[in-house]
């Protein structure tokens, strides 16, 4: 990998003695920081996986002690904390970091040296987080730590603490990742990349990168306010001197509702370049698309209260945030759209990146009705803090999100390590996954329409809720197993996967111009661009034809 | 490694990375004061006790906040005196930058002190918790901008960010005329609204 840049001229050369570790702890390279975001949150994918496990054990059966009270509260916290923070939104960056600059043909981020302290921010955040259990207890508020819960007087000790600190930590770095994303897709584009131009995945990167700027904020000063009252004595959230404890939930959900699109644009994005490419047909209404990611943006920020409907905002306010939630649904509809007119007549290739994207558009439609029947308020007003809830965002995350990384990993691993992922492996750990996902998530709506309430640590027999909760524990396990399937192929195609040459998909966007893995400086020479799709469109680069490189 | 991070030839114009970055973090931090100011605003008198119309010296402050607004046009001034050559008038005029930031920043402890002698405290009551949470964030951001200021006065009295279009110099003035914009909100909604 690193042949090519020694023979730059005036470079120097490494030092023939430098340790392995060393080069990925002082990387600068926005592939290396990619990578080490990949596998970091994996590992904290697999810490909140396990949590969850736990917590689908003591809910097989009604009246069950596998777990206390105290310790179900501290997994349900560090579970949805984890996956959120730890997880999700960094893995989501992790892919920005490694594919925006490829995809744009620049050399690297704008600020390499800011972008490696992002990575660390968010691996000692977590940190912070995770060692709380070693200091006197976990947090156990949940992860939207709502206040006064969350004041000194009801959770004394430091777990709270190390909640907020984490946050702030790990928060620290993301705004760092969204600056830093923003300047590299506005100024280190290649000639002829234009905005009319730019793949749909840098496109929905830069709308998330937007959101994050706006609402991150919003969590910070909540966090700092939290701290000033836990260890300085302040009253920002003290209902006993008239603190508002809906102060809290409004700065929370500013934040929290932006979050669950930060979280699903990039996945959008990952959809958007896999779907053509196995489709062999450019992407269905570009402008649109475009478009719509960007009316996304902006609704997401009007939309925070439909986490409070029950809190008695009054009518006005209800039937405001109601509305602006079910606006939501055009462009997003509106995208699922675009995605099956892209696939309508294209010569479908079901590989399993494909396999993953179209059980993403399957399964995210489902939590996007649920989500719907949500923003009617009466019906909220009848399920809320249910099981119908953890249902419905459990199918935009899981079912969502985290369906479209699994696609993107697929589609971008062999770009990252030269290899292919064995594809019927692949096939088999898609089938498990949608499967155990389905068994362990279905019946969560059934549940909460029968009433089982949310955050509770068992339930008495009586109620008809032992069956559908044993699904959804044996659906865990399932997809426990096709974690450790999927986990299995990634080690295996790493070290002797089929080589994958520099266009295994016949794709025809930026990244596969290059080498697989790239070189250290992504491309031998500028690339130069000459429509949406740079390697059929005309000669990326000075005397070669267009998709010259096999 | 550097030689090929030169930004590409696609862009004859717009602001350099430096430049952008800081102007799209300050946006981020706008938003932050705006979470700050509100909850400032939202407990205005919901308890009894100090508050801003009995706690508060505005006419001490306004001197005080005169001095930071005035730092920006100083600082304005300094660039302009670089872009036409003169290394000793920039020099000049960011000291003068830097002092009327301390300047403030000693107000501040000044004000401060007062309060705290007056047992006007974080803890309390409500406007102290929102007071001193908004403008002791704002009176770190100045100490940064200060830092920040003072680096640039040395790194260019060493003859390394000499020319007008540096990045870095940019940035902070951008940084600092954000702090002051800032403080004209917190002028205005905390001691101007305290008059009436």
């Amino acid at each position: 990998m690193a042949s090519v840049a020694g023979t730059q001229p005036g470079a120097v050369p490494r030092p023939a003695s430098e340790l392995a570790l060393w080069r990925w702890v002082a990387t600068v390279d926005h592939k290396q920081i990619g990578i080490l975001y990949l596998v970091t949150t994996f590992a904290f994918f697999a810490i909140g996986g396990v949590e969850a496990l736990l917590m689908r054990i003591q809910l097989a059966t009604s009246d069950n002690h596998f777990l206390s009270p105290s310790q179900y509260n501290a997994l349900m916290t560090m579970h949805g904390t984890t996956m959120i923070f730890l997880f999700v939104m960094p893995a989501l960056i992790g892919f920005a970091n490694y594919f925006v600059p490829l995809l744009i043909g620049a050399r690297d981020m704008a600020f390499p040296r800011l972008n490696a302290l992002s990575f660390w921010l968010l691996l000692f955040g977590g940190l912070l987080l995770n060692f709380s259990p070693f200091a006197g207890g976990s947090p156990d508020a949940g992860w939207f730590a709502y206040a006064p819960l969350t004041e000194r007087a009801y959770s004394p000790g430091f777990a709270v603490d190390y909640w907020s600190l984490g946050i702030l930590v790990t928060g620290a770095g993301t705004i760092a990742s969204a600056v830093n994303l923003l300047v590299t897709i506005t100024n280190m584009r290649a000639p002829g990349v234009s905005w009319g131009r730019l793949s749909m995945f840098v496109w929905m990167i830069l709308v998330t990168a937007v959101l994050i700027l706006a609402a991150f904020p919003s969590l910070t000063a909540a966090a700092f306010m939290l701290e000033a009252d836990r260890r300085f004595g302040a009253h920002f959230f003290d209902t006993n001197v008239n603190g508002d404890a809906l102060l809290w939930q409004h700065m929370f959900w500013f934040f929290g509702h932006p979050e669950v699109y930060i979280m699903a644009l990039p996945a959008f994005g990952i959809v958007s370049e896999v779907i053509p490419v196995f489709s062999r047909k450019p992407l269905f209404g570009y402008t649109v698309m475009a478009a719509s990611g960007v009316a996304i943006g902006f609704l997401s920020m009007t939309v925070w209260a439909h986490h409070m409907f029950a809190v008695g905002m009054g009518t006005a306010a209800n039937a405001f945030f109601g509305a602006s939630s079910m606006l939501i649904a055009i462009p997003t509809g509106i995208k699922i759209f675009n995605w099956l007119a892209t696939m309508w007549g294209g010569a479908l290739r079901l590989t399993t990146a494909m396999l993953f994207s179209i059980g993403f558009i399957a399964m995210f439609f489902i939590g996007g009705l649920s989500g719907v029947s949500l923003a009617l308020v009466p019906v909220d007003w009848q399920v809320t803090d249910s099981y119908y809830v953890v249902a419905h965002f459990h199918y935009v995350l899981f079912g969502g999100t985290m369906l479209g990384v699994f696609s993107g990993i697929y589609y971008w691993f062999p770009k990252v390590t030269g290899r292919l992922l064995d594809e019927r492996v692949g096939q088999f750990h898609f089938w498990l996954t949608l499967i155990g996902f389905n068994l362990t998530f279905f019946p969560m709506h059934l549940l909460g329409l029968l009433g089982m309430p949310r955050r509770i640590y068992t339930y008495p027999a009586d109620r008809g809720w032992d069956g559908y909760n044993l699904i959804a524990t044996i659906g865990a396990f399932v997809l426990a197993v096709a974690v450790i399937v999927f986990l299995w192929n990634v080690l295996q195609s790493w070290l002797r996967g089929a080589p994958a040459g520099d266009n295994p998909w016949e794709a025809w966007s930026l990244e596969w111009a290059t080498s697989s893995p790239p070189p250290p400086h992504n491309f031998d020479r500028i690339p130069i661009v000459h429509g949406r799709r740079p390697l059929r469109d005309g000669p990326v680069f000075d005397g070669l034809e267009a998709g010259g490189t096999p | 490694m550097s030689a090929a991070r030169a930004a590409p030839a696609a862009r004859p114009s717009g602001p350099s990375n430096a430049a952008l970055g800081t102007l799209i973090f300050i946006s981020s931090e706008a938003t932050f004061f705006l979470f700050l100011l509100i909850a400032y605003i939202s407990y205005r008198d919901a308890n009894a006790g100090p508050s801003a119309k009995s706690a508060l010296d505005v006419g001490r402050t306004a001197i005080f906040s005169a001095c930071l607004w005035a730092s920006s046009g100083t600082i304005w001034l300094a660039g302009r005196q670089l872009r036409r050559g003169d290394g000793r008038g920039f020099r000049l005029l960011l000291g003068l930058t830097i002092l009327l930031g301390l300047i403030f920043l000693l107000g501040q402890a000044w004000e401060y002190h007062t309060l705290l002698d007056e047992h006007v405290t974080l803890a309390r009551n409500l406007f102290g918790s929102t007071f001193f949470t908004l403008t002791g964030f704002h009176g770190l951001h100045v100490a940064i901008g200060l830092l920040l200021l003072c680096t640039l006065f040395g790194l260019n009295a060493a003859g390394v960010i000499a020319s007008p279009h540096n990045g870095a110099l940019r940035s902070i003035e951008y940084y600092w005329h954000f702090v002051d914009a800032v403080w004209v909100f917190i002028f205005v909604f905390v001691y101007l609204w305290a008059l009436r």
